[in-house]
């Protein structure tokens, strides 16, 4: 059930150095949702675009991010234009469609998707135990890495173990509804999870001190600025520049 | 009860990204190093238990379950809520880089305040415990809507009608999550009550539960599962 379906490939965009893709997309991000000028969130949706192209990334995979993402926002349609006040531009029987409401929505839905695919093309694109140890080399505090990786280590054991459990459910008959028993199955199943977590982490954490653990998380990986990573931070410092000027000059 | 990307202003987003440093800051100074597994592993159990879609009437609302991190880590719920939003944004793409700190703090800030309010009414007798855990539960959602219903009011006062949108469609959740957390506070009680804050009955340590009281309790719901045993 977790997946990282843009983790592997061999694009440019998968061979560049973690930190600079992390760092490019923090910077992006925070320029396209502080943008607010249409010129330049077009620009920056085109600019997404390329680098979703550039990653060559399973396409359909994409598109179901993108509809997930787009259907929160049609809420925002739905209500923005009706209740945001403004210049009425046309009324729908008794309510009136302002034209700020519904430039506001436009807007927040250009700087959603272009965040959203540039996040996947940079961020998605690097496999989670990689980008943990990108984090502590841009000195991220030792403890919030080890945190991380530890939480990215067992996601995929303790949904294991909640699968168990809910095979164990499904034998006994168990059918969700909206009653009692099926609150307090789920209370119960939830609490087991808890209970099974710590018993685990208890005997992780004796393991970790059998092998030496003297707590102090050591990062072993080393990453190395190639010639590509050169090119490409170029073009990123361009792209970030430009849409700075676009927007506020 | 997450904030999309390109909503929030950017005073907004600094905000939250400032007070959910510094939380995860407090966080993890009282995080030592012996309690990491634990944290995360309760970080990754929080992670799919928030995956967990429950029936309500004729839809289904998946859980948010902050009341319950935030009784079981205290200020580590900070750090360890941080880490399964990140995997969230990482593994689904809900969310992302701007909006990490504020969709932080909407859920962590109710998480440590219940840790502080309704700790202390677990190990009292039936009915405090009861009433105490299922306000932990209600509470820690409703103000984590709140919290999101702020954080759209501040970036745009047009955004109020949107807002209180957002706290009603959580009424449902509210109810559900408090229902829940007190039935799982109750199995917890049962099972391993030192999980729970102020436990002060027999001190032992988690790291050596008795396996009795475990394991009749597992067989209460399911398989005993014992297998796993030397898999870390």
């Amino acid at each position: 059930m977790l997946e990282e379906p843009f983790a592997t490939g061999h694009s440019h965009i998968h061979c560049l150095d973690p930190r600079l893709k992390v760092l490019f997309a923090t910077v992006y991000s925070f320029v396209v949702a502080l943008s607010d000028r249409f010129p330049s969130l077009f620009a920056a949706l085109a600019l997404s675009f390329l680098l979703i192209g550039l990653a060559r990334l399973n396409i359909r995979e994409v598109a179901k991010r993108v509809l997930i993402v787009n259907g929160l926002i049609l809420l925002f349609w739905l209500v923005l234009p009706l209740t945001f006040e403004g210049v009425a531009l046309f009324y729908l029987g008794p309510f009136e469609v302002t034209r700020e409401g519904l430039l506001l929505s436009a807007r927040i839905t250009l700087k959603s998707n272009a965040i959203l695919l540039a996040f996947v093309a940079l961020i998605a694109s690097t496999s989670i135990a990689t980008l943990g140890h990108a984090l502590n080399r841009l000195r991220m505090p030792e403890k919030m890495v080890h945190l991380l990786l530890l939480t990215y280590r067992y996601v995929f054991v303790i949904e294991q173990e909640y699968q168990r459990l809910v095979r164990a459910t499904k034998i006994r008959g168990f059918r969700p509804r909206s009653n009692l028993h099926t609150y307090r199955t789920y209370a119960y199943l939830i609490g087991m999870l808890f209970v099974r977590a710590s018993e685990r982490a208890a005997r992780v954490h004796r393991a970790m001190i059998c092998r030496g653990f003297k707590g102090k998380f050591y990062c072993l990986r080393e990453f190395s600025f190639s010639r590509l990573d050169f090119v490409w931070s170029a073009f990123m410092a361009i792209v970030v520049i430009g849409l700075v000027i676009v927007e506020w000059v | 009860m997450h904030i999309s990307e390109g909503i929030l202003s950017g005073p907004v987003l600094v905000s939250g990204i400032a007070l959910a440093a510094a939380g995860t800051a407090i966080g993890l100074k009282k995080l030592d190093y012996d309690r990491i597994p634990q944290a995360a592993i309760l970080s990754a159990s929080f992670f799919v238990a928030s995956l967990i879609h429950v029936p309500v009437g004729p839809s289904s609302v998946h859980l948010i379950l902050n009341g319950i991190v935030g009784l079981l880590l205290g200020w580590g719920a900070v750090p360890a809520i941080l880490v399964a939003l990140t995997l969230q944004a990482l593994f689904f793409q809900f969310g992302g880089i701007t909006t990490l700190g504020v969709n932080t703090v909407t859920m962590a800030l109710p998480a440590v305040l219940c840790y502080y309010l309704f700790g202390r009414m677990l190990h009292k007798n039936n009915s405090i415990a009861l009433f105490g855990s299922f306000a932990c539960g209600a509470f820690s959602v409703f103000l984590g809507a709140i919290m999101v219903g702020l954080a759209l009011f501040f970036t745009e006062e047009n955004f109020f009608k949107v807002s209180s949108l957002i706290v009603m469609a959580h009424l449902p959740v509210m109810v559900i999550e408090g229902i829940i957390t007190a039935l799982c506070v109750a199995f917890l009680k049962k099972v391993q009550p030192t999980l729970l804050p102020g436990y002060s009955g027999e001190k032992f340590d988690t790291k050596t539960t008795c396996p009795a009281t475990t394991a009749n309790a597992q067989e209460v719901i399911i398989d005993k599962g014992r297998g796993d045993v030397g898999k870390d």
